[in-house]
C-alpha cells in the first residue's frame, strides 16, 4: 500500500508541475507540449492506483508468452513493436519530404513545411526507430552474454516508456516549431534534461545487469553498447548545453556560438552517428551475425584492436563537415586526417563480421535473415569507404553542401542502420513470442529486394544529383563568367529528386511486407503455407539465465 | 593451447572482467578528439577576435533569426561562403568566423539546397523578400522552397525581447543594460515606417529602421524575418581597404 502511495504521489506531483507549467508557459508551443506532459502524467497516475492490471492488459493485447523465469524480455517486446512502428513514421515522414522537394506544392504550412518536417525525419528515423532498436537489442543482447536477468526490471520499463515520452515531445516539438536550431540536436532544454534523466536510467540498467552477470567475460557486443552508452551521454550533454530564456518557455540560448558552436555541434553531430549510429549498431551485429550464421566472431584479436581504435578515432571526426569554413586549418586538416584513418578500424568490423560467414556462406542462399545481416555490413563497407573519401578536402569541396552527402548518409542509415535492425527484429520476433518462425521466410527475402532495390535508386539517384549540383555550381564558361544561375541546378536535379523518392517508396513498401509479417507472426502466430526457406534453430531450451529467476 | 604460451592481448582480459575499468577506459578514449579539437578554439586569436562593424543583432532581426531557426531554414539554406573563386563571385565575400560570433548558435548550415544566405543582406529589396516568401515560385520559378505567406499575416508575437537579450548577454553577447532595458521598445522601433533611427543607431550601427513587409499598421513575423534577411552580411565591410589590409595579415585559414 505504501508503494502505491507514494507512486502516485509523484505522478501527482508531476501532474502538478505540468499544469502549472502549461498555465503560466510563456508561448503557445510550450503550452501544448506541458499539456502533452500532464496526459502522459495523468495515464501514469491512472495505472498507480487503479486496481486493474494494465500490466497483465498489456501482456494480453501484444500476446506475450508467459514467462518461465528464464529472461526479462517484456519491455524488449515493446520495444520491438515501438521499432517497427517509429520506422514506418519515419520512412513515411522521408518519403513525404523527399516528394516535398521533387514537388513544392506538397508543402501544407506552416506545420508541415519542409523545414518543420526534416527534423521529424531525422529524429524518428534515428533516435525513435534506431534508438528503440538499440534499446531492446542492448537488453535482450546483455541478458543473454551475461546469462543474466535484467536488473533493476522496474528502471528499464521507465526507460523505454520515458523514451517514448522523449520522441513524442520532440516530434510534436518540431512540428510546433520548438527547436534550437542545430541538426539532428533540436530538442529544445527540458526535451533535453528529460533524455538526460531517461539515459541515466537506461546507463544504470545496462550496467547492473552486466554486474550480476555469470560469465566471467564481458561479450564484445556489450563493449560497444557501453562506449556507444557513455559517449552519448557525453556529446549530448556538451553540445545542448544552454541557459533557457524562461523556465515556462520553449526557447533557450545555445551555450556556444560561432565557430565554437559549429565545432561543438558537428563534434556531436558526426559522433551521433559514429556511436549512436556506429558503435551501438555493432553491438547489435557482434550478437546477431554470429547467431544467425551459428559460427563464432572471426577474430577476436580483431575485435579488440578495431574497438579501441574506432572509438578513439571516430571522436576527432568531426570537423570535415567544416571544411573550407572559418574554423581554423589545423582543426580541419586534424578532422580529414583522422577520419582517412577512421576507414581501417570500420572496415575491421566488417570484416570480423562479413568473415564470420567462413564456412557457413552457402546459408546465404537459403537463408533470407542471414542475407539481410550481409548486405547490411556491405553498406556499412562501403559507407565507411565514401566517408573517408568524402572527408579529403578537395573531394569535399565538390560533395560538400550537395545531396552527395544527403546519398551517403543514406547508403548507412538504409542500407547499414536499417538492414541490421530488419535482420535483428526477424531474428527477435519469433523467440520473444514463442513461435517456431517469422510468418513467412518468403515475405522477408521480398523485404531484402524491395529495401536493396531501393538504396540502389536512392543512393545512385542522390550521387548524380549531388555530382552535377557540385559541378554546375563551379562551372565557368570561356567568357570568365559562372555559367549556372543556382536555380539552374536546382531544376536540373528535378529528375533526381523524383527518383530518390521513388527508392524511398520502394523501401517503405519492404518495411510495409515487414510489419505485415511481424504483426502476423505476433497477432496469429501461424506459419504461411510456401515452399521452405532455412530457418535456424532457435535452442530455446537454452535460453535462461545460468542461475533460474522466479517467474515474475 | 597450453597455458604456458603468452597469448597477445592477454591483458586485455583484465578489462574485460571488469565493466568498471572498460568503461574508465573508453571513456578516457573519447574525450581526447574533443578536447584538442574544441578547446583552444576558445583562445586562439583568429577565432575569437573582433572585427570592426560586428554588432550584436537588434531585438527586431534577433526576433526574425528566432523565426529562421523556427521554421528550419537552416536546413536548405547555408550561411557559410567558402574561399573559392566561384563561390565569392556567386555569395560575396567569403565568411569570417567574426561575422558569426554573436550567432546563439551558429547558422552555417550543411546543405545548399537554397543558396547561401551569408550574405543576402541588401541584396533584394524587401519587396522581393515580401513577394518571394510569400510565393517563391512567382519570383523563381525553379524554385522548391516552401510558400511562408502566413508570416505576413501572422502578428510578430516576440515574447519578452529583453529576457531574451538578457540570456544571450549571459552567454557573452555584448548586449548593454541599455539595450536589454529598451529592448521591447527597440523592437517596435525598427519596424516602424515613421520610425527615426537616430536613436536605434546610437546603439546599433547602421540599424536599418522602416516598414519591412508593406504593412505599416502591425508588425509581423514577416517584418522581423525581412529585417533579419536584410542584415545577414551587412555588419563587416568586407572591401574596405583596412579589412583587406587585415585580412591579407592572417594566418592560419
Amino acid at each position: 500500500m505504501g508503494t502505491v502511495v507514494t507512486r502516485a504521489g509523484i505522478w501527482l506531483a508531476l501532474l502538478l508541475a505540468s499544469f502549472i507549467a502549461m498555465v503560466a508557459a510563456k508561448d503557445t508551443p510550450f503550452a501544448i507540449q506541458m499539456g502533452t506532459v500532464a496526459a502522459a502524467t495523468l495515464v501514469g497516475l491512472w495505472f498507480s492506483i487503479s486496481k486493474v492490471d494494465y500490466g497483465a492488459i498489456a501482456k494480453g493485447f501484444i500476446r506475450s508468452p508467459a514467462d518461465h523465469g528464464r529472461y526479462d524480455d517484456e519491455v524488449i517486446r515493446w520495444g520491438v513493436i515501438a521499432t517497427v512502428f517509429w520506422g514506418m513514421a519515419g520512412f513515411l515522414v522521408g518519403l513525404i519530404i523527399a516528394l516535398q522537394l521533387a514537388f513544392p506544392d506538397l508543402n501544407v504550412g506552416p506545420w508541415f513545411n519542409f523545414g518543420r518536417m526534416r527534423p521529424l525525419h531525422t529524429s524518428a528515423v534515428i533516435f525513435a526507430f534506431g534508438g528503440n532498436a538499440l534499446i531492446a537489442t542492448s537488453f535482450y543482447v546483455v541478458q543473454r552474454t551475461c546469462r543474466a536477468r535484467l536488473a533493476l526490471p522496474g528502471v528499464a520499463r521507465f526507460v523505454f516508456w520515458g523514451y517514448q515520452l522523449f520522441i513524442v515531445l520532440a516530434a510534436t516539438g518540431y512540428l510546433l516549431g520548438i527547436t534550437q536550431g542545430k541538426e539532428y540536436a533540436e530538442p529544445e532544454w527540458y526535451v533535453d534534461l528529460w533524455l538526460t534523466v531517461v539515459w541515466v536510467a537506461y546507463t544504470a540498467v545496462f550496467i547492473a545487469t552486466i554486474l550480476k552477470r555469470s560469465e566471467p567475460h564481458i561479450y564484445v557486443a556489450n563493449w560497444f553498447y557501453l562506449s556507444f552508452l557513455i559517449t552519448v551521454a557525453m556529446l549530448h550533454i556538451v553540445n545542448n548545453l544552454a541557459i533557457p530564456v524562461s523556465f515556462l518557455g520553449s526557447r533557450s540560448i545555445s551555450f556556444f556560438g560561432g565557430v565554437q558552436g559549429a565545432m561543438v555541434q558537428w563534434w556531436y553531430g558526426h559522433n551521433a552517428v559514429g556511436f549512436f549510429l556506429t558503435a551501438g549498431f555493432l553491438g547489435m551485429m557482434y550478437y546477431f551475425v554470429p547467431k544467425q550464421a551459428q559460427r563464432p566472431v572471426y577474430s577476436y584479436r580483431l575485435s579488440i584492436i578495431h574497438f579501441w581504435a574506432l572509438i578513439f578515432l571516430y571522436i576527432w571526426a568531426g570537423p570535415h563537415h567544416l571544411h573550407y569554413t572559418a574554423l581554423p586549418d589545423w582543426a580541419q586538416t586534424l578532422g580529414m586526417v583522422f577520419s582517412v584513418m577512421l576507414w581501417m578500424p570500420s572496415w575491421g568490423g566488417m570484416i570480423n563480421g562479413l568473415m564470420t560467414l567462413n564456412g557457413a556462406w552457402d546459408k546465404l542462399r537459403t537463408d533470407p535473415v542471414l542475407r539481410m545481416f550481409v548486405m547490411s555490413l556491405a553498406f556499412y563497407g562501403m559507407s565507411t569507404f565514401e566517408g573517408p573519401m568524402m572527408s579529403v578536402k578537395s573531394v569535399n569541396s565538390l560533395s560538400h553542401y550537395t545531396n552527395w552527402t544527403i546519398g551517403h548518409v543514406h547508403s548507412g542509415a538504409l542500407g547499414w542502420n536499417g538492414m541490421v535492425t530488419f535482420g535483428a527484429l526477424y531474428y527477435l520476433t519469433p523467440r520473444l513470442w514463442n513461435r517456431e518462425r517469422m510468418y513467412s521466410l518468403r515475405l522477408v527475402n521480398w523485404h531484402f529486394w524491395t529495401a536493396t532495390l531501393g538504396i540502389v535508386f536512392y543512393a545512385a539517384s542522390m550521387w548524380v544529383a549531388g555530382i552535377t549540383q557540385g559541378l554546375m555550381w563551379r562551372e565557368y564558361g570561356a567568357d570568365g563568367y559562372l555559367v549556372n544561375s543556382f536555380a539552374d541546378a536546382v531544376a536540373a536535379i528535378h529528375p533526381m529528386y523524383v527518383l530518390r523518392a521513388f527508392g524511398g517508396l520502394l523501401y517503405l513498401s519492404g518495411a510495409c511486407v515487414m510489419t505485415y509479417n511481424i504483426w502476423r507472426t505476433i497477432a496469429v502466430g501461424d506459419l504461411r503455407d510456401e515452399a521452405p526457406l532455412h530457418n535456424i534453430d532457435q535452442h530455446l531450451d537454452r535460453d535462461h539465465p545460468v542461475v533460474a529467476a522466479a517467474a515474475e | 593451447m597450453s597455458s604456458e604460451t603468452k597469448q597477445p592481448f592477454a591483458w586485455h582480459s583484465t578489462l574485460e572482467r571488469n565493466i568498471t575499468i572498460l568503461g574508465i577506459c573508453a571513456f578516457i578514449a573519447v574525450i581526447f578528439g574533443g578536447i584538442v579539437e574544441i578547446g583552444p578554439l576558445f583562445w586562439l586569436d583568429n577565432t575569437i577576435e573582433k572585427v570592426k562593424g560586428m554588432r550584436p543583432y537588434t531585438p527586431l532581426e534577433q526576433a526574425g533569426r528566432d523565426i529562421y531557426i523556427r521554421e528550419g531554414c537552416y536546413l536548405c539554406h547555408s550561411q557559410m561562403i567558402r574561399p573559392f573563386r566561384d563561390e565569392t563571385e556567386r555569395y560575396g565575400h567569403y565568411s569570417l568566423a567574426a561575422e558569426s560570433m554573436y550567432d546563439h548558435p551558429f547558422q552555417w548550415g550543411s546543405e545548399r539546397t537554397g543558396p547561401d544566405l551569408a550574405r543576402v543582406g541588401g541584396k533584394y529589396s524587401d519587396a522581393w523578400h515580401v513577394q518571394h516568401l510569400s510565393a517563391p515560385r512567382s519570383v523563381v520559378p525553379e524554385s522548391i522552397m516552401p510558400n511562408y505567406a502566413f508570416l505576413a499575416n501572422t502578428e510578430l508575437k516576440a515574447g519578452d525581447m529583453r529576457a531574451e537579450l538578457a540570456t544571450l548577454a549571459k552567454v557573452g553577447v555584448p548586449y548593454t543594460a541599455e539595450d536589454i532595458a529598451k529592448a521591447n521598445d527597440d523592437l517596435k522601433l525598427q519596424a516602424n515606417a515613421n520610425g527615426s533611427a537616430s536613436e536605434l543607431d546610437k546603439r546599433y550601427a547602421k540599424a536599418q529602421v522602416r516598414d519591412f513587409d508593406g504593412k505599416p499598421d502591425k508588425i509581423t513575423e514577416m517584418d522581423a524575418l525581412v529585417a533579419y534577411l536584410q542584415v545577414l552580411g551587412t555588419m563587416v565591410d568586407v572591401e574596405s581597404a583596412a579589412a583587406q589590409e587585415q585580412l591579407a595579415q592572417e594566418k592560419g585559414r
